[in-house]
């Protein structure tokens, strides 16, 4: 216990509260730039994990995280932004207290469940794994309290950055799964954006009311 | 016994003298970043001055509590303030209450203020008086979980105790630390009412909330209760000094006192200047902004203890 | 000392057989009562730290007879009784002659006053339940007073069905334990080793029927409606005291009778505090009506309470912790002194106010500080003591509960962990809150310039209810500038419940109070007072030699646009409605409807806002839809022939002798 775990800390804790700010944040440009600023958070904890855990293959799975999650993607979705030309577009979310708590909540929850079961376990991984919890299930509560396509896709990126902690924290998961999941995201996130543009050519909206509403579900 | 007394004294007219500089030296930190000249840094002494000379005009209806208002708020500010150790640990007063005790101060103060507001019976005093009380009313809050999250890393709301578990070498980096003294800033900011809280310095806009309570005062009444609101700010600067940065505070003898007191000096310039930085840069918030701000703070409080539980005393 | 204190009760029983064939005002009954109250006050004050002692009367059950029992629980909760009791007498001596219907309030008044003093010093099953339902019974006459008034009727009603509830869950409650115990007598079930399943269902018991009493949300519907329907001394004792023998109640069967609770019941009373306290002084910010707004402030105030005693419980059940639990639950007991003598006061208050301009409503008021000075000062006095500011009070009570919350953290257990500092920002925001909404009563009702006719006419009230504001106004200061006082007085409670106190005061120098250790936290009441004190006198005189000492009465400034009409003042919802906008969409489903006509239109703008009390629709609409579905479809058993009815009589009896055949 030292520095070491203190920046490990450190780091996770600031993913958490990245992935806060996302589900805070209304303003289209402003969610990308958070969603830029969590991988990068991702890529720096992934480096610090294979600093102190003297392992160098996860520095490889801190420069796809810093390449694919800091700077393609949110490159990609700020050019989708243009294009769509949503760029001013504030999203609505309503009750943002309410949803807030919400995400105090699955924070304290992942911490009750994680940390007993882990007793275990190392101190570094303990929390790294009971914070990589809390920063899914905020990824999956995004994706719920989110009308727009686009904050699903953020929810979406900001959970899958949850699994990269966790699996940085937990020693040994093969460089191989690593990659492929890295891969996997990607192929999600080129799909993901063709849609949006089919959605939007047939909608003239990416407001997943629409969508809703040719289904006929009910709100 | 006799010296911590006269620490004590020493302390509670410095902060007292000092207050209005400080509100000059973010005054002219603003002017130049607007590229103007800007007011002399005496000028809000001689503005105090000026209001004392100054005959008191009072409303009609205007009832005591108005007219002893003013003395209570600057009253209580100055016991708050009295409490904090600003340039040393040793003080008598310290004893006196902790962070909660200054927090309900400081509260009393602001209970008193938005009943002066309403006492006159104007519409001005009224929308000051309400947004006052709903900005409180998240605040507050916020502040109590930065003192829980303070607690359990410290083990104490003495502030003196604070201070001294700050400055010991077994506090490492905690994110639960950089979170709380977030929200201090932020409760600070909305304590004294500056941007993007409200605005210190306009009038005759109906977005003001604290200029808006005081309206209806004048003269030496006036001239309280600035001195009041200038004392509040260098009562929540010190509070976040002496938490967040207590360099040079547990000293003893004439040298450590010495030492205190300039290192003090010092960072209450610094504070200064960042304040004025930090408002140039920034434009006020709708006032229908400023709960989420709060409601942000209060959040912030809440996963400052959270992730506690996960650091170091795992 | 139990005789004297029965003898007490005797004269105020004898009381309410003169009340009901006296004619008259009854100021003499309320002088007596208030000084027969007054002594009782006294001797349970000194009985306060003896040993207990038992009385068993002839009465009740001839197999049983009528315990009586003071230990010292008993004597602080009927020093509070009978404090409150005497202050509300002294208050009626000057009230009650405004009062339309005398006869209809003076039997029942010391009838009232003497079940609450019963229910305290029952030790049996069946005298608390029949002392309990005595209380009931005689509040509800007494809410019932204006009984031609729509309002009174409704809340008679729902209050009926309440405490209907409350005295069934307490009765199944004294059964489950009476059943373990073999006996009614307290003592029996103190000495019984109930299975633990029973003793968690026979706390949730009386969880419900002290919560239906006390006003613990959900069960606080009744409170609001019929607390401010009373005459106003009864609002004030079933504000201030009868909630609080509720709170005696749980106290009772939770760390007298059962043995000690699971932790997971301390967090669930934990809980349900935190969110009474926060839902009660949002309810009453929505106010507008000045006694309705007090009554839901007393549902926040047993919140808080019940905080204290849920942290306590919790302490109690991890082991090793008693300490802490001596603290939380001194804080509860605490606040329930602090409550009882700041709720009564500002019901005082609020008469006073009812009776001198003819309205309850604050959107009428305004002004009143300059026709009532007295009444303001000791009303003022009361809302910062409820409002916590120190040096009252209301404060040190909170400021201990907060201390008992920051020991909370250090529990092994991550329940508490995470929920305790939960509660603690629930109890801050509770608090905060509070003062936002005593600005608003007391700004509203006594500041500004006056709304109504009656309010720039209105006269300064009696001197009795004055008397009897003042004593408990300076009860309150009292208490905030000497709490160590307080504290030792209260540790033979905590010792009676726990076994162990919070460390003794009394050696400390002026008032600090110290309820850890130095270095973690301390509070000088008295000091800062007297600092306060010596500032605001330094800043005064320092004004009167440096300042200039002219002084002109002019118009309002108002920015240069001074309006004359009292109307454009802030209202009482105006004042409110940054409040409602941020909290209330969520929890009230508040919503603004403006109504602007279009420029040029004649038709005058309209602003209405919505609210919905989501607790009654969510809960209490359904149960009432639910009950009056099932007495519809049994509706028409009443209509079958007498063979059918006898079929019915003959299946049952089948039907039992089957099940016991089946189970035997």
């Amino acid at each position: 216990m030292g520095l070491g775990f203190d920046i490990a800390h450190m780091l996770a804790g600031l993913m958490v509260l990245a992935s806060l700010l996302l589900l805070y944040q209304d303003r289209l440009t402003a969610l990308i730039n958070v969603l830029r600023l969590h991988g990068f958070i991702l890529a720096l904890a992934v480096a610090w994990q294979a600093h102190i855990q003297s392992a160098p293959e996860l520095f490889v799975s801190a420069a796809i995280a810093l390449l694919v999650k800091a700077l393609v993607i949110p490159g990609a979705l700020d050019r989708i932004v243009e294009r769509l030309g949503i760029h001013r577009n504030v999203e609505t979310v309503g009750g943002i207290g309410l949803t807030m708590f919400a995400g105090m909540a699955l924070v304290a929850l992942s911490l009750r469940v994680m940390l007993p079961v882990t007793a275990a376990a190392d101190p570094v991984s303990r929390q790294d794994i009971a914070l990589a919890l809390s920063v899914v299930l905020i990824g999956l509560l995004i994706m719920v309290t989110r009308r727009n396509a686009l904050g699903q896709v953020a929810g979406f990126l900001s959970l899958e950055n949850g699994i990269d902690l966790a699996a940085a924290g937990a020693r040994g998961m093969p460089l191989v799964v690593e990659l492929s999941v890295a891969f996997s995201v990607l192929i999600a996130f080129i799909v993901i954006g063709i849609f949006l543009f089919r959605i939007r050519e047939r909608f003239d909206t990416i407001d997943l009311a629409a969508l809703e509403s040719f289904r006929g579900e009910r709100r | 016994m006799m010296g911590a007394v006269a620490i004590e004294a020493l302390q509670m007219a410095f902060v007292l003298l000092a207050a209005p500089g400080l509100v000059g030296i973010v005054r002219a930190v603003e002017a130049r970043f607007l590229r103007r000249e800007g007011p002399p840094l005496i000028q809000p002494y001689r503005q105090l001055a000026r209001l004392l000379g100054k005959e008191v005009v009072l409303a009609h209806n205007a009832s005591w509590l108005f007219r002893t208002a003013p003395y209570l708020i600057l009253a209580l500010t100055w016991v708050a303030a009295s409490v904090v150790p600003t340039f040393s640990t040793h003080i008598v007063f310290a004893r006196l209450g902790d962070l909660i005790v200054i927090t309900a101060l400081l509260g009393a103060a602001r209970f008193v203020l938005a009943l002066a507001g309403l006492d006159i019976g104007t519409s001005f005093g009224g929308i000051g008086a309400s947004r006052e009380v709903m900005f409180a009313s998240l605040a507050e809050p916020a502040m109590l979980m930065i003192v829980v999250t303070l607690a359990i890393t410290a083990g104490s709301t003495q502030l003196s105790s604070i201070a001294a578990f700050m400055l010991s070498p077994v506090l490492g980096l905690r994110i639960s630390l950089a979170l709380a003294l977030v929200a201090l800033v932020i409760v600070a900011l909305a304590e004294n009412g500056r941007i993007p809280v409200d605005n210190p310095a306009t009038h005759l806009e109906l977005t003001m909330v604290h200029e808006a309570m005081v309206l209806e005062y004048s003269g030496r009444h006036l001239a309280m209760i600035e001195l009041a609101a200038a004392l509040k700010l260098l009562l929540m600067i010190s509070l976040i000094v002496c938490i967040f940065f207590p360099f040079g505070l547990g000293g003893t003898g004439a040298a450590g006192f010495l030492l205190g007191l300039a290192s003090y000096a010092a960072k209450l310039g610094i504070a200064a200047v960042l304040l004025g930085i930090f408002e140039v840069s920034l434009a006020k918030m709708r006032v229908f902004r400023v709960p989420e701000l709060l409601g942000a703070g209060l959040m912030l409080g809440l996963l400052a203890t959270l992730l506690l539980y996960v650091s170091r005393s795992l | 000392m139990i005789p004297v204190l029965l003898a007490g009760t005797a004269v105020l029983l004898a009381l309410a057989l003169a009340g009901a064939v006296m004619k008259g005002p009854g100021r003499a009954l309320y002088a007596a009562a208030s000084l027969v109250a007054f002594l009782s006050a006294c001797l349970a004050l000194i009985s306060l730290p003896a040993r207990p002692e038992t009385l068993v009367l002839p009465l009740g059950l001839p197999w049983l007879g009528w315990h009586f029992r003071l230990d010292p629980l008993s004597a602080l909760f009927l020093f509070v009784v009978d404090l409150g009791a005497a202050a509300s007498s002294l208050f009626a001596i000057g009230y009650g002659r405004h009062e339309a219907d005398p006869g209809r309030v003076l039997p029942f008044f010391p009838l009232f006053l003497a079940s609450l003093q019963l229910v305290v010093l029952a030790a049996d099953a069946f005298s608390f339940l029949f002392s309990w339902e005595l209380m009931s019974l005689a509040s509800w006459a007494l809410v019932l007073a204006q009984h031609r008034d729509r309002e009174s009727i409704r809340a008679g009603y729902v209050y009926l069905v309440m405490a209907v509830l409350s005295g069934l869950a307490l009765l199944l409650c004294f059964g489950l334990l009476a059943s373990a115990a073999g006996s009614y007598a307290f003592a029996a079930m103190r000495l019984a080793h109930p299975a633990p399943g029973l003793a968690v269902l026979a706390l949730l018991l009386a969880l419900i029927g002290a919560g239906a009493k006390a006003g613990l949300v959900p069960l606080h519907a009744w409170l609001p409606l019929a607390h401010p329907a009373a005459p106003s001394q009864v609002s004030a004792l079933m504000s201030g005291v009868m909630t609080k023998v509720a709170v005696y109640a749980f106290l009772r069967i939770a760390f007298g009778l059962l043995p000690v609770p699971p932790g997971w019941a301390g967090l669930l009373v934990l809980a349900l505090g935190g969110i009474t306290s926060v839902l009660g002084v949002l309810y009453a910010l929505m106010q507008h009506d000045l006694k309705r707004l007090l009554a839901y402030h007393t549902v926040e105030n047993i919140g808080i309470i019940f905080i204290g005693i849920g942290l306590a419980m919790v302490f109690r059940a991890a082991g090793g912790e008693e300490a802490a639990a001596a603290l939380a639950l001194t804080a509860a007991l605490f606040h329930v002194l602090n409550h009882s003598l700041f709720k009564s006061l500002l019901f005082f208050g609020a008469g006073a106010v009812d009776r001198a301009t003819g309205t309850r409503d604050m959107e009428r008021g305004g002004g009143l500080i300059h026709r009532m000075p007295q009444t303001a000062f000791f009303f003022l006095i009361g809302c910062a003591a409820i409002s916590a500011l120190p040096p009252l009070n209301g404060f040190v009570s909170e400021w201990l509960t907060f201390q008992a919350i920051l020991l909370g953290p250090g529990l092994p257990a991550w329940g508490p962990k995470i929920i305790i500092p939960v509660a603690g920002a629930l109890l801050a925001l509770a608090a905060s809150l509070a003062a936002a909404c005593f600005v608003k009563a007391f700004g509203i009702t006594f500041l500004g310039r006056p709304r109504s006719r009656e309010a720039a006419e209105a006269a300064e009230t009696d001197s009795f209810s004055l008397s009897a504001m003042g004593v408990l106004a300076t009860l309150c200061f009292l208490a905030g500038i000497f709490p160590a006082a307080v504290i030792n007085a209260f540790a033979p409670v905590s010792h009676a419940l726990l076994g162990v106190a919070m460390p003794a005061q009394s050696h400390l120098p002026w008032g600090t109070i110290i309820p850890v250790a130095a270095a973690r936290s301390s509070y000088d009441g008295s000091a800062i007072f007297l600092l306060i004190l010596a500032v605001t006198v330094l800043a005064i005189a320092g004004a009167r030699r440096l300042a200039a000492h002219a002084v002109r009465r002019a118009p309002a400034w108002d920015c240069g646009f001074p309006d004359p009409h009292p109307v454009t003042q802030y209202t009482a919802s105006s004042f409110a409605e940054p409040i409602r906008r941020v909290f209330g969409p969520v929890l009230f489903g508040a919503a603004s409807i403006v109504r602007m006509p279009p420029p040029g239109a004649t038709a005058p703008a309209q602003i209405r806002s919505v609210l919905h009390d989501r607790l009654w629709e969510l809960f209490y609409d359904p149960l009432a839809t639910g009950v009056a579905r099932l007495a519809e479809a049994a509706n028409h058993l009443q209509f079958l022939t007498i063979r059918r009815y006898l079929f019915f009589v003959f299946a049952a009896l089948v039907m039992l002798l089957f099940s016991l055949a089946l189970f035997q």
